[in-house]
């Protein structure tokens, strides 16, 4: 059996806060992604899914645990498969107007890893592979766009240049984190489905962390869903099984509070309500599982003492959650 | 609980209003003569991408616009109705305020809670301070009496009100400021309160807590909310009408049943595509083509047309006016809105 591209093994990382004092952004994170893959990571803000997307990128370091790209651990990379892997990943970020040089013109912008990598000969060779770069996120003509700054661009327009920045070394996995939160709705889709036709056209497989589910159910329609809370991964599945039959307790609760584009039915839609609203501090982690304080199917003692791991079903889900995944032995035994 | 549109009166009447600002190129037209009603204790939201002016209209009717904005022409009629028996007791034109009215207008009669709640507070005051100041300001309750209101609507809110009245802001999460803001809005009981984008940037669930908060709010305490939002399901979820607004026009008005059910204009259409819900099946969802037009130099006729899948001859001639449909409160301004949802929309009944 072929590795998977790109394998998470119990991935934890802390920053250090005071002297004596870290938090834990993630904490032991396990996850693999195939090639060709679509994964979308879906949390709340601080659930360490920016965290987890900046160490696969390789600019973070792990505290513990390994990273493996096709069955590698990128720890232990010799410096020019080190160079080898930076290029295979690479990362499109969240906002398109503090990501791209303003004094340089797109083209700039574009060929600058087409030179450094030496991956064209020629000036007429690099202005080519600028124009047929452009020319597949759908920027056309691309002419029109190579002599223009980013501050003529829209914004949508600007992460289409980030988009084709980042595939101008042919990468094999892409980390797009909140890649389209700073674009105008009515054009977030379009950028979505260059994204789709780039991942077919190449086969590259994509990270895409959110924090809205319905665009995560968008993109992952036939990819998989991973749901963070507090720096651990509670519940992965198949994106649409994740969406139409949650199982974790948070991923429940996340469902039910986001409201519908229908007056009728977000207005009667069942909504499941937290023990608590305060979300604990990163700096005193709830023992036991961290959702426990506020979740509404708390089971006692074991939810408060017994820190549950992701437990994996052959339906492509895994939660880590102690009734659930007790509730599922016990239907898989009978 | 949605207020009946003829027989109820309106608190805001705003006629032909246009603002502009002045940029190096030329004139920004972010306001183009738009009529809106707002009428008593219901919720209307004013629903575009960013660039439409619909922050614009908000900051418009409170008069809190950039020096480079200027409004050319317009009223913006806002009558005050006893609380108690609803009596008409006063109307007057807000453009005609002098600048001392119009201090006591904002916040006495109508609140605006902006967007990004951090950068509202002053960071080196207590949250108490905060009420202080503009109690005073206002010539409202000091002492208890205000820390007494105070912790009403801290309590309305569902905050600790022990925790935040001593708090800097700094020491508040966001949804927490995004509360205090609310109830720092309704402290001298306006009866209107305009909130921009009040739920972005939050997680989500921060953003129901909003939303039920704010749910809760018009229940017992019945102001008109106007509130900004490039959000179909937050408008779905708490206004009694919706506003398109596009460049600089209101392009649909319509009870939110009745707008989510048949919407009329293109664009209405479109954005309601655009957004992938829970529930949608990828292949119903589709961008809008080509991106938002530029204020400064815009297209003829209707502004939507280079982007609208429906735009004939006429619509590159001539802009629609936002005339009745359907029903008299059911508004869009397309030359083609009856047959716009057959041809958009040709799955939904």
């Amino acid at each position: 059996m072929t590795p998977p591209l790109i394998e998470l093994k119990h991935l934890t990382r802390r920053f250090q806060v005071k002297r004596n004092l870290s938090i834990t952004a993630v904490s032991d994170v396990s996850l693999s992604i195939s090639a060709g893959e679509i994964v979308c990571l879906v949390g709340e803000s601080g659930c360490g899914k920016t965290t987890t997307g900046k160490m696969i990128a390789g600019l973070l370091k792990p505290s513990e645990g390994e990273i493996l790209f096709n069955g590698q651990d990128i720890s232990h990379l010799k410096k020019d498969e080190w160079e080898k892997y930076r290029l295979g990943v690479q990362m499109i970020h969240q906002d398109p107007y503090a990501s791209l040089n303003p004094s340089h013109t797109i083209y700039d912008i574009v060929s600058a890893p087409l030179k450094a990598h030496r991956k064209t000969g020629s000036d007429a060779a690099t202005r080519a592979a600028a124009i047929e770069l452009l020319e597949s996120v759908d920027l056309t003509p691309a002419s029109d766009f190579l002599d223009k700054f980013p501050h003529q661009l829209s914004g949508g327009q600007r992460q289409r240049v980030s988009v084709a920045r980042a595939l101008t070394v042919n990468p094999k996995f892409i980390i797009a984190d909140e890649a389209v939160s700073m674009v105008d709705v009515s054009i977030r889709i379009s950028l979505l489905n260059t994204l789709l036709k780039l991942k077919e056209k190449n086969g590259l497989a994509v990270l895409f962390i959110t924090h809205d589910l319905a665009l995560a159910k968008y993109f992952a329609w036939d990819g998989r869903v991973g749901v963070m809370y507090l720096g651990k991964l509670v519940e992965v599945a198949p994106a649409r099984q994740l969406v139409e039959a949650p199982q974790h307790p948070y991923t429940k609760v996340l469902l039910s509070a986001i409201p519908e584009a229908d007056p009728e039915r977000t207005r009667h839609k069942e909504r499941i309500e937290l023990r608590s609203m305060d979300v604990p501090s990163l700096l005193r982690l709830p023992s036991g599982c961290a959702f426990h304080p506020r979740c509404p199917y708390f089971a006692g003692e074991k939810c408060e003492k017994v820190i549950p791991q992701l437990t994996f079903f052959n339906d492509d889900s895994a939660v880590a959650c102690h009734p659930v995944a007790e509730k599922r032995l016990l239907q898989i035994r009978n | 609980m949605t207020p009946k549109n003829q027989n109820n009166p309106s608190t805001l009447s705003i006629r032909n209003l246009t603002i502009e600002y002045q940029a190096k190129r030329g004139a920004v037209q972010a306001v183009r003569s738009i009529d809106l009603e707002i009428y008593r204790s219901e919720a209307l939201a004013l629903i575009g991408e960013s660039g439409s002016g619909k922050t614009t209209i908000g900051l418009g009717i409170v008069r809190l616009l950039p020096s480079t904005a200027k409004i050319r022409t317009g009223e913006m009629i806002f009558r005050r109705y006893n609380k108690t028996d609803y009596k008409l007791e006063e109307e007057f034109d807000v453009l005609k305020l002098n600048e001392r009215e119009m201090r006591q207008f904002r916040w006495k009669e109508c609140a605006m809670v902006f967007q990004a709640a951090l950068n509202a507070f002053n960071p080196v005051l207590k949250i108490k301070d905060q009420f202080g100041d503009t109690a005073r300001a206002h010539g409202y309750l000091q002492g208890e009496a205000l820390k007494k209101r105070a912790y009403e609507l801290f309590d309305l809110v569902r905050l600790d009100p022990e925790r935040v009245w001593n708090s800097y802001p700094h020491e508040l999460s966001g949804g927490m400021r995004q509360r205090v803001l609310i109830a720092l809005g309704l402290l001298l009981d306006p009866p209107m309160l305009i909130l921009d984008e009040p739920t972005t940037a939050l997680d989500i669930l921060t953003q129901r807590n909003i939303m039920d908060v704010l749910k809760e709010l018009r229940d017992k305490l019945r102001f008109s909310l106007v509130f900004i939002s490039h959000d179909l399901s937050l408008a779905a979820e708490l206004a009694d009408r919706i506003a398109t607004v596009y460049a600089g026009r209101i392009v649909e008005l319509g009870n939110v049943y009745d707008t989510f059910q048949n919407p009329r204009h293109p664009y209405t259409i479109g954005l309601m595509s655009a957004v992938p819900t829970l529930t949608t099946h990828r292949d119903n969802v589709s961008s809008i083509p080509g991106s938002p037009p530029d204020l400064i130099d815009m297209p003829t006729g209707c502004k939507f047309h280079p982007r609208c899948p429906l735009a004939v001859e006429k619509c590159v001639r001539e802009e629609p006016a936002l005339v009745p449909t359907t029903g008299p409160d059911h508004l869009a301004a397309c030359w083609r809105w009856m047959e716009a949802k057959q041809f958009l929309m040709p799955n939904v009944k």
